[in-house]
C-alpha cells in the first residue's frame, strides 16, 4: 500500500475508541510521480548484497556443480573436473529409485502437511474454549515438543516404540511388533512423530491469530446459533487466510524437506531402502557416498518442485483475491 | 538522489563482479607435495578406540623412539572419533594445508583413497623394508592397488564363531563342524528355547554374510583385467546367500527384528545373553567378556561348506598411510615403520588384542594367548578381501549388499531377482571408478 491510498488507519482499540475518526491522510509535496528511481533501490541494496551472498551464491553453485562430474576424488585434486551436461540429471531420471523415492515423499509430505494442519488448528480452537490451568497445560506440553531438538525427539521416540523395550508395545499389548520393518508401519510411526514436533508452530500461530479476531464477530455467530464447525467455516477461517497460508506454505516446505526423524527413525532410509525420501536419498548420494555433482542435482530438483508448488499455491490464493 | 545513483551503480557493479569473480568453478585442492623436510613436526592422526588408553601408551613409546632416531623431528598424535573419520579424512584431502602426515584407515577404504589422491605411493620404501617381507599376503593385498603399495598393515580382524557353552551343554549338542549343521544346530536351538536367538544374523552385517558365499566358492566380483565385474549374481555366490537368508525367519532370527541389525547389534545380541551364536571378531571380545555371557562362551572358526572346514573370512583391519600433500615424506614413511613395526604390533596386540599382520608375530601371539587360536586359524585357512577398486567404497556406502540381503529376507525379492538387481548396481559402480 502506498501514501497514495486514501484508505483511514484504524486505531487500536480503546477507551472510547469508537468516537475516534481517520486523520486527514497526509500528502506528500509536489510532484508525486516522477522521482528517481534508484532510491528504492538504494534501501534495498543491503537486503540484496546478503541475500546475494547467503542464497543467490550457494544456489548457483548448487547448479553448477550438478552440471560437473564432482566427487571426492575431484575435490581433493585425484581427478580432473569434467563438464557432464544434462549427465547427472538423465542418470537421476533414469533411476527408477528416484521415481519411487520422489513418490514417497510427495505422498508422506502431504500425509504430514494435512495432519499437522487438522490437529493445529483444532487444538488453537480447543484452547481459546478452555480454562486456565488446562490451557496453560496444553501449552508447555506443545512448546515442550516444539523445543525438543528434532534428533532427541526421534531418538526418545524410536525408543518408545522399541519391539523389545518400549513402553509402547507394552501398553498397547502388541508384544515384539517391530514398528520399522513394515513400510506403511514405519512412515506412520515417522508421522507421527513428525506430527508431534510440527502441530505447536500451527496451534501457537493460529491461536494468536484467533485471539486477534474481534470478539463481538464471534459473540454474533453464536448468537445466530452458528455451530462450532459452522464458526470455523464461515467466519474463523476467512478472517485467519493470511496466517493459514503462512503455516501451509511453512509445513509444505517442512514436511517435504523432512530428514532427521526418517534418517535417525529408520536407520538411514528403512529395511531395503523403503522408507527413503528425496533429502535423505540426497544426503545418501552426496555425502556417504561422495557423489557430490548427483547429490546437487537432487538438490536443484527438489529445489524446482518446492519453488512450484509455493508459486502453485500463492496463485490460487490471490485468484480468490487475497493479498499477501 | 544523485549521490545516491553515484553510490549504487558501482556498488552493484562491485557485487556482480565479486561474484562473477569467486564463481568460476567448484573447488578443487591440489594434493601435490612440496618438497620433503627432514626437521619439523609430523602430525598424525590415529582412531579412537573404545578404551583408547592402552594404544596411546604403545603410541607413546613408538612416537619416543622414533623422536630420538630422528634429530629435529617432532610427532604430534591426534586420535580422531572412528563414527566422524570419513568426514574428517575427506576433510584432510581437500584441504592439505591442515592436514596431518600420516593417517589411520580402514582397509577396505584403501582403493577409494587411492583414487581421491590422497594417498602416497609407498611401494619402493616397501618393497626395501626388511620386516615387511613376512607381512601376511592378504593383509598386503589390502594396501596393494594395481601393483603399488599404499601404506602398511596395521592390524587385521577376521571373524569366528562366538557360541554360549552353558546352551549347548544343555541341550547335548556340538559346536557345529559344516555350514548345513551350523544352520540346523541354529534353528534347534531357536526351537528348544524360543527366547534365544540360534545364530543372530543381521540384513545389514556384510562382512557376516561373505564367508557364506565364499565358502559356496562364490565371489563378490571377479578381476576382468581392467575393472571388476561383480559374480554377486553367479550361481555359487547365490546358494551362500540362500544359506544366510536361510537363518532369518520364526525359526532362528524373525526377520522383523534382524532384518535391519547390523554386525555390532548381532554381537550385541550375543553378549547380553540374547544369541546363543553369533559372528564376530576378535575386536568383539572386550565386548563380550563385559556382557553377561563372560565365562559361558567359546570361540570357534566359521564352518565351512565341507565337514570340518573353514569359511573364509574377510581380513578387514587397519592401515597407516603416508599423505600425498605430506612435506615430510622421508621422515613420515620412517615414522610409519615404526608405528606398524613387529614392536609396535606385538605391544599393540598385549595392549589392545589387535592380531598383529606380520606371520612370526601372529603365532608368537597366539602362543601367548589361546583366546586367539580360532582366528588364526581362521586367517591361517585362507582370509578374502573385498575388491580392491575405489568402487567399493561406493558400494559399501550405498548399501548396495544390505539392501539385497534385506530386500530377500523381507519377502520383497527372491534371491535371483536381488542378486541380479545387486550385480547391476555393483557394475554401474565399478564402471564409473574405470
Amino acid at each position: 500500500m502506498t501514501a497514495d491510498t486514501t484508505t483511514p488507519r484504524k486505531t487500536p482499540v480503546g477507551p472510547g475508541a469508537g468516537g475516534v475518526t481517520a486523520r486527514p491522510p497526509r500528502r506528500r509535496p509536489a510532484s508525486p510521480a516522477r522521482r528517481s528511481g534508484w532510491t528504492p533501490w538504494l534501501y534495498l541494496l543491503p537486503a540484496l548484497v546478503l541475500l546475494g551472498g547467503l542464497l543467490v551464491y550457494p544456489i548457483y553453485q548448487l547448479g553448477l556443480i550438478s552440471f560437473l562430474e564432482y566427487t571426492q576424488a575431484q575435490v581433493s585434486g585425484g581427478e580432473p573436473t569434467t563438464f557432464q551436461g544434462f549427465g547427472n540429471y538423465a542418470t537421476l531420471f533414469g533411476d527408477s529409485q528416484f521415481w519411487q523415492v520422489l513418490l514417497a515423499t510427495v505422498v508422506f509430505a502431504a500425509a504430514c502437511v494435512v495432519a499437522t494442519l487438522v490437529t493445529g488448528c483444532a487444538l488453537a480452537v480447543l484452547l481459546t474454549r478452555i480454562r486456565a490451568v488446562p490451557r496453560l497445560a496444553l501449552m508447555l506440553a506443545a512448546l515442550g515438543a516444539w523445543a525438543t531438538p528434532a534428533i532427541t525427539g526421534s531418538t526418545v521416540w524410536v525408543f518408545l516404540f522399541d519391539p523389545d523395550f518400549g513402553p509402547v508395545n507394552k501398553v498397547l499389548g502388541l508384544g515384539d511388533f517391530s514398528w520399522t520393518y513394515g513400510r506403511w508401519s514405519a512412515f506412520a510411526l515417522v508421522l507421527l512423530e513428525v506430527l508431534w514436533c510440527s502441530f505447536p508452530f500451527v496451534m501457537v500461530t493460529v491461536y494468536a491469530g484467533i485471539r486477534a479476531i474481534p470478539t463481538e464477530v464471534l459473540e454474533a455467530a453464536s448468537l445466530d446459533g452458528a455451530s462450532q464447525w459452522r464458526i470455523w467455516r464461515s467466519v474463523m477461517a476467512p478472517m485467519l487466510r493470511p496466517i493459514l497460508i503462512v503455516v501451509t506454505i511453512q509445513s509444505v516446505i517442512w514436511d517435504f524437506k523432512v530428514f532427521t526423524q526418517i534418517y535417525v527413525m529408520t536407520n538411514g532410509g528403512g529395511i531395503a531402502g523403503q522408507n527413503l525420501v528425496l533429502n535423505v536419498y540426497a544426503y545418501q548420494k552426496a555425502f556417504a557416498s561422495s557423489q557430490y555433482s548427483l547429490g546437487s542435482a537432487i538438490g536443484v530438483v527438489m529445489l524446482v518442485i518446492l519453488l512450484a508448488v509455493t508459486l502453485v499455491y500463492l496463485r490460487l490464493v490471490r485468484r480468490q483475491g487475497e493479498e499477501l | 538522489m544523485k549521490l545516491s545513483a553515484r553510490i549504487a551503480a558501482p556498488a552493484a557493479a562491485l557485487v556482480l563482479a565479486g561474484l562473477t569473480a569467486t564463481a568460476c568453478a567448484p573447488q578443487t585442492s591440489d594434493t601435490s607435495s612440496e618438497g620433503d623436510k627432514k626437521t619439523g613436526t609430523l602430525r598424525v592422526w590415529l582412531f579412537q578406540e573404545v578404551g583408547n588408553k592402552p594404544k596411546q601408551k604403545v603410541v607413546d613409546a613408538a612416537v619416543a623412539a622414533f623422536e630420538k632416531s630422528h634429530e629435529g623431528a617432532e610427532v604430534e598424535v591426534e586420535y580422531i572419533p572412528v563414527d566422524t573419520r570419513a568426514q574428517r579424512i575427506k576433510a584432510a584431502f581437500n584441504d592439505p594445508k591442515s592436514a596431518p602426515d600420516l593417517i589411520e584407515y580402514g582397509n577396505t577404504d584403501t582403493a577409494g583413497y587411492v583414487k581421491d589422491g590422497g594417498l602416497a605411493d609407498i611401494s619402493k620404501e616397501f618393497a626395501a623394508w626388511d620386516e615387511a617381507k613376512d607381512t601376511d599376503p592378504t593383509a598386503k593385498q589390502s594396501v596393494t592397488v594395481d601393483g603399488s603399495v599404499y601404506g602398511a598393515p596395521l592390524f587385521v580382524g577376521v571373524r569366528a564363531l562366538y557360541y554360549r557353552t552353558d546352551v549347548l551343554d544343555e541341550l547335548g549338542i556340538e559346536p557345529p563342524k559344516s555350514q548345513a549343521e551350523l544352520i540346523s544346530t541354529a534353528k534347534k536351538i531357536h526351537k528348544e528355547k524360543p527366547d534365544l536367538y540360534g545364530l543372530a544374523v543381521g540384513g545389514a552385517y556384510t562382512y557376516g554374510a561373505m564367508p557364506f558365499i565364499w565358502a559356496q566358492g562364490g565371489e563378490l566380483a571377479e578381476e576382468t583385467g581392467v575393472t571388476y565385474r561383480s559374480a554377486i549374481n553367479s550361481a555359487k555366490a547365490r546358494k551362500g546367500i540362500e544359506a544366510y537368508t536361510s537363518l532369518f525367519g520364526d525359526d532362528n532370527c524373525p526377520a522383523a527384528k534382524c532384518a535391519a541389525m547390523g554386525g555390532n547389534a548381532t554381537v550385541t545380541a550375543f553378549a547380553s545373553g540374547k544369541a546363543a551364536m553369533a559372528i564376530g571378531g576378535d575386536f568383539s571380545h572386550a565386548a563380550v567378556e563385559a556382557g553377561a555371557v563372560k565365562g559361558k562362551y567359546a570361540v570357534v572358526p566359521l564352518p565351512g561348506v565341507k565337514e570340518g572346514s573353514i569359511a573364509p573370512a574377510f581380513a578387514g583391519g587397519n592401515n597407516i598411510g603416508v599423505l600425498k600433500s605430506s612435506s615430510h615424506r622421508t621422515l613420515a614413511v620412517d615414522l610409519m615403520k615404526s608405528l606398524t613395526g613387529k614392536k609396535t604390533q606385538a605391544e599393540m596386540f598385549d595392549a589392545m588384542g589387535f592380531l598383529p599382520t606380520y606371520t612370526d608375530v601372529l603365532e608368537s601371539a597366539a602362543e601367548k594367548e589361546p583366546f586367539v587360536g580360532p582366528f588364526v586359524n581362521t586367517l591361517g585357512a585362507g582370509a578374502k578381501f573385498v575388491p580392491a577398486s575405489p568402487a567399493w567404497g561406493q558400494i559399501d556406502a550405498s548399501l548396495v549388499l544390505p539392501t539385497m540381503f534385506q530386500e530377500i529376507v523381507s519377502g520383497r525379492k527372491d534371491v535371483a531377482a536381488a542378486s541380479d538387481d545387486a550385480a547391476k548396481k555393483m557394475d554401474t559402480a565399478f564402471a564409473e571408478a574405470g
